[in-house]
C-alpha cells in the first residue's frame, strides 16, 4: 500500500530537511505504515463506490439501451403494458422545473449574499446567513408537504389569477390550472436551492480582494457601482458555478417535486400544467416496475439523471474552485 | 450637486433597498415554512402520537412510534457506517491527500456529493434488496450512508487543515511517530471541527426519504429488526401527505414537525459545538 506515488506532506519534508542523513526514521515505522494504508483503503472505498455505482446502473440498464437505443431519449411514448420506453417527457420536465427554479432563485439568491457580504450591518449577517442556510437544512418530503397545502393554495388564489390577467396570452400559462403543476414544482425547488447558491456565492464575494472594492469606490463610484463593476466581475466565474451548483441539485432533487409536480407523462410549454421528471418517474414507478424492461428503463432513466448530474456538478467545482481554488466551498450541507 | 451624480446614487440607494428587500423575502421562506409546521402540527403532539403505531386509515387518532424508533435505529445505524469511512478518508486527504490518488478521492467525493439520493436508492437496492430478495432497514442504512461518506470526508479534511502546521512539527520533534501525531495532536485539535461536519452529515440524512423508499420500504407495525423492512418519519410523511385522509394529513403535518425539530437539534447542536470550542472553525 505505502508504494503509492504519493508526496509526503510538508511538515515531513521540513523534518528532512532537518536531518538529511536519516530521512527514513520519519514516516517508516510499522504503526505509520499501518496508519497510512487504513486511511488509503478507507479513501479507496470512494472511487470504488462511484465506480460501483456506474457498474450496477449500467448493467441494470442494458436491456432497456440495447432495446431502443438513442430513441429512449427523444420518443414520447411511455407504455409499460406494451413495452415502449421513451424518457423525452420526463427529460424535458426536468430540465424545465429547474430552469423555472432557477429564474426565481438566482436573483433571490445572489440579492442575498450581496446584501450579506457589501451592505448590511455586522451584527445581521451572522444571523441571516444562518437563518437562510437553514432552508437547507428542511427534509425535502417537508417542502412537499408544505407544497402541497399551503403554497398550492396560495398559488390558486393570488398568483395564478392576476398572471393570467397580465400574461394570459402567452403559450406558458394555457389550460386550466389545478394546482399541481410545473408551476409548483418550480416554485418550490426554487426556494429549495437558494439556500446553496447564496452560500457559495457569500463565500465567492467574501473571496474577492477589497482593493478591488477600494480602488472602484476612491475612483468615485458608489457603493452599488463598485459592486457591481468591480466586485461581481471579480467572482463572475465563482458565482456562475455557484448557480450551476444550484441547477445540480435542482435536476436530482426527487420528493418534494414528485409531490407537487404533477407526474403527468407529456411535454408541454404551459407552466400551469401538470409534468414528470425523471427522478419523480423512479420514486412513483420503480415498485410498480412488473416486468424485467420496465425496471430496466426506470434504471436507464436513473443512468442518464446520474451522467447529467455528474457532469453539471463537475463544471460547477470547476468554476468555483478558478475562484476559491482548492477549498471545499458548497460541499457542506448547511 | 449634478443631475447625473444625484441619478447615480438614487440607484446605489435602490439597489441597496433591493438587495435588502431580496434577504427579507429568503428569511420570509424560512419563518413562513416553519410557522406553519407549528401551526399546523403542533395541536396534535399528545403522549398517544409518540407511544401509538398507525391504526387502520380511516379511524381517528394513533401515532408514529414505529416511524419514530425507525428513524433513529436506520440513522445510527448508517453513522456507524458511515461516520468511520468518512472520517478516515478525510484524514487520508488532509495528510496524504496532496498526490494524484489524493485528487481522485477528492474530486470523486465531490461528483458523489452532487449525486441525486433517489439515484443512490436504486444504487443500494441493486446492491443490497434485489440479493437478499427483501426489503430491509439495513438497506436503507447502507444507501444513507453512502449519501453521507463524501460530505463528512470533505469538511473533515477541511478542518483537518485548519490545524496549524506548528503543532504538527512540535510533536515530531517530541518523537511523535506519525500516525500518533495525527490521531492525538491533529485530529483532536480539530475534534471540534470534525464533529460539527458529522452532526450536519446526520441532520442532513436524517430527512431523507428518497433513497429509503426501495430499500427501507416502510412499515405499518413496530419493528427493531434491521433485516426486516422499517418505518421512518419520512416515509409516513410522504405516504399521509399524499393519502386522501384528512386524519392521515393532521399526522403528516405532526410528524413533519417532528421531523424539522430533530433536524433542526441536530443542525444547531452543530453550532453550538463550533462556538463553544475555540472557533476552529467558521
Amino acid at each position: 500500500m505505502t508504494t503509492l506515488p504519493l508526496g509526503p506532506p510538508p511538515a515531513t519534508q521540513a523534518a528532512r530537511a532537518v536531518i538529511p542523513g536519516r530521512p527514513v526514521l520519519l514516516g517508516r515505522n510499522t504503526g505509520d505504515r499501518l496508519y497510512r494504508a487504513v486511511l488509503t483503503g478507507l479513501a479507496l472505498s470512494l472511487p470504488l463506490l462511484l465506480v460501483a455505482l456506474v457498474v450496477e446502473l449500467g448493467a441494470s440498464a442494458w436491456p432497456a439501451i440495447r432495446r431502443f437505443g438513442f430513441r429512449f431519449v427523444w420518443t414520447s411514448v411511455w407504455d409499460p403494458v406494451a413495452g415502449v420506453f421513451g424518457a423525452a417527457p420526463m427529460i424535458f420536465g426536468t430540465i424545465a422545473s429547474s430552469l423555472l427554479a432557477l429564474l426565481f432563485a438566482v436573483p433571490l439568491a445572489l440579492g442575498v449574499a450581496i446584501y450579506l457580504t457589501e451592505f448590511s450591518p455586522k451584527w445581521l449577517r451572522q444571523p441571516v446567513a444562518f437563518l437562510v442556510e437553514l432552508l437547507a437544512a428542511i427534509p425535502s418530503v417537508v417542502y412537499g408537504v408544505w407544497g402541497i397545502y399551503v403554497l398550492i393554495p396560495f398559488l390558486r388564489s393570488y398568483v395564478v389569477p392576476p398572471l393570467r390577467a397580465v400574461l394570459g396570452w402567452t403559450p406558458f400559462l394555457q389550460g386550466v390550472f389545478y394546482g399541481n403543476s410545473l408551476l409548483a414544482g418550480g416554485v418550490i425547488l426554487a426556494i429549495m436551492i437558494v439556500p446553496y447558491i447564496a452560500a457559495v456565492s457569500r463565500e465567492v464575494l467574501l473571496a474577492v480582494p477589497s482593493s478591488q472594492r477600494e480602488a472602484a469606490l476612491g475612483m468615485g463610484a458608489t457603493r452599488w457601482e463598485a459592486v457591481w463593476t468591480a466586485v461581481v466581475p471579480y467572482g463572475r466565474a465563482g458565482l456562475i458555478g455557484a448557480v450551476i451548483l444550484g441547477l445540480g441539485r435542482a435536476l436530482g432533487e426527487t420528493m418534494a417535486v414528485t409531490m407537487l409536480i404533477g407526474n403527468r407523462h407529456d411535454i408541454g410549454v404551459s407552466v400551469l400544467q401538470p409534468a414528470y421528471t425523471m427522478a419523480a418517474a423512479i420514486a412513483n414507478e420503480f415498485s410498480e416496475a412488473t416486468t424485467d424492461l420496465y425496471l430496466s428503463a426506470l434504471f436507464e432513466v436513473g443512468l442518464i439523471l446520474f451522467v447529467i448530474t455528474v457532469a453539471v456538478n463537475a463544471l460547477a467545482r470547476l468554476m468555483i474552485w478558478r475562484v476559491a481554488r482548492g477549498t471545499a466551498v458548497g460541499s457542506r450541507a448547511l | 450637486m449634478s443631475a447625473r451624480r444625484l441619478r447615480r446614487r438614487i440607484v446605489s440607494g435602490a439597489m441597496t433597498a433591493v438587495v435588502a428587500v431580496l434577504s427579507f423575502v429568503a428569511v420570509l421562506a424560512l419563518v413562513l415554512i416553519l410557522g406553519y409546521l407549528v401551526a399546523k402540527g403542533a395541536s396534535s403532539l399528545d403522549w398517544s402520537f409518540f407511544v401509538k403505531n398507525p391504526i387502520p386509515a380511516g379511524q381517528s387518532g394513533g401515532g408514529v412510534a414505529n416511524a419514530i424508533v425507525g428513524t433513529m435505529i436506520i440513522v445510527a445505524l448508517a453513522a456507524l457506517i458511515g461516520l468511520p469511512i468518512g472520517i478516515g478518508t478525510g484524514l487520508y486527504l488532509a495528510e496524504y491527500g496532496s498526490g494524484r490518488l489524493g485528487w481522485t478521492v477528492r474530486f470523486v467525493a465531490d461528483v458523489l456529493n452532487g449525486t441525486p439520493s433517489i439515484v443512490v436508492g436504486i444504487f443500494a437496492w441493486t446492491w443490497l434488496v434485489r440479493p437478499m430478495g427483501h426489503f430491509s432497514a439495513l438497506s436503507g442504512s447502507v444507501a444513507l450512508a453512502v449519501l453521507m461518506v463524501p460530505m463528512i470526508a470533505r469538511t473533515t479534511e477541511e478542518m483537518v487543515r485548519l490545524v496549524p502546521h506548528s503543532l504538527r512539527e512540535a510533536a515530531l520533534a517530541l518523537g511523535y511517530p506519525r500516525w500518533r501525531t495525527s490521531l492525538r495532536i491533529i485530529a483532536r485539535t480539530a475534534l471540534a471541527g470534525i464533529l460539527t461536519g458529522c452532526l450536519v452529515g446526520v441532520a442532513r440524512i436524517a430527512g431523507e426519504t428518497a433513497p429509503l423508499l426501495f430499500t427501507a420500504l416502510g412499515n405499518l407495525n413496530f419493528t427493531t429488526s434491521i433485516l426486516q423492512p422499517m418505518q421512518t418519519l419520512s416515509l409516513q410523511i410522504f405516504t399521509y401527505g399524499t393519502g386522501p385522509f384528512d386524519e392521515w394529513h393532521r399526522l403528516a403535518w405532526a410528524a413533519a414537525l417532528v421531523l424539522m425539530g430533530l433536524v433542526l437539534v441536530l443542525a444547531l447542536a452543530a453550532r453550538w459545538v463550533v462556538r463553544s470550542r475555540h472557533g476552529a472553525a467558521r
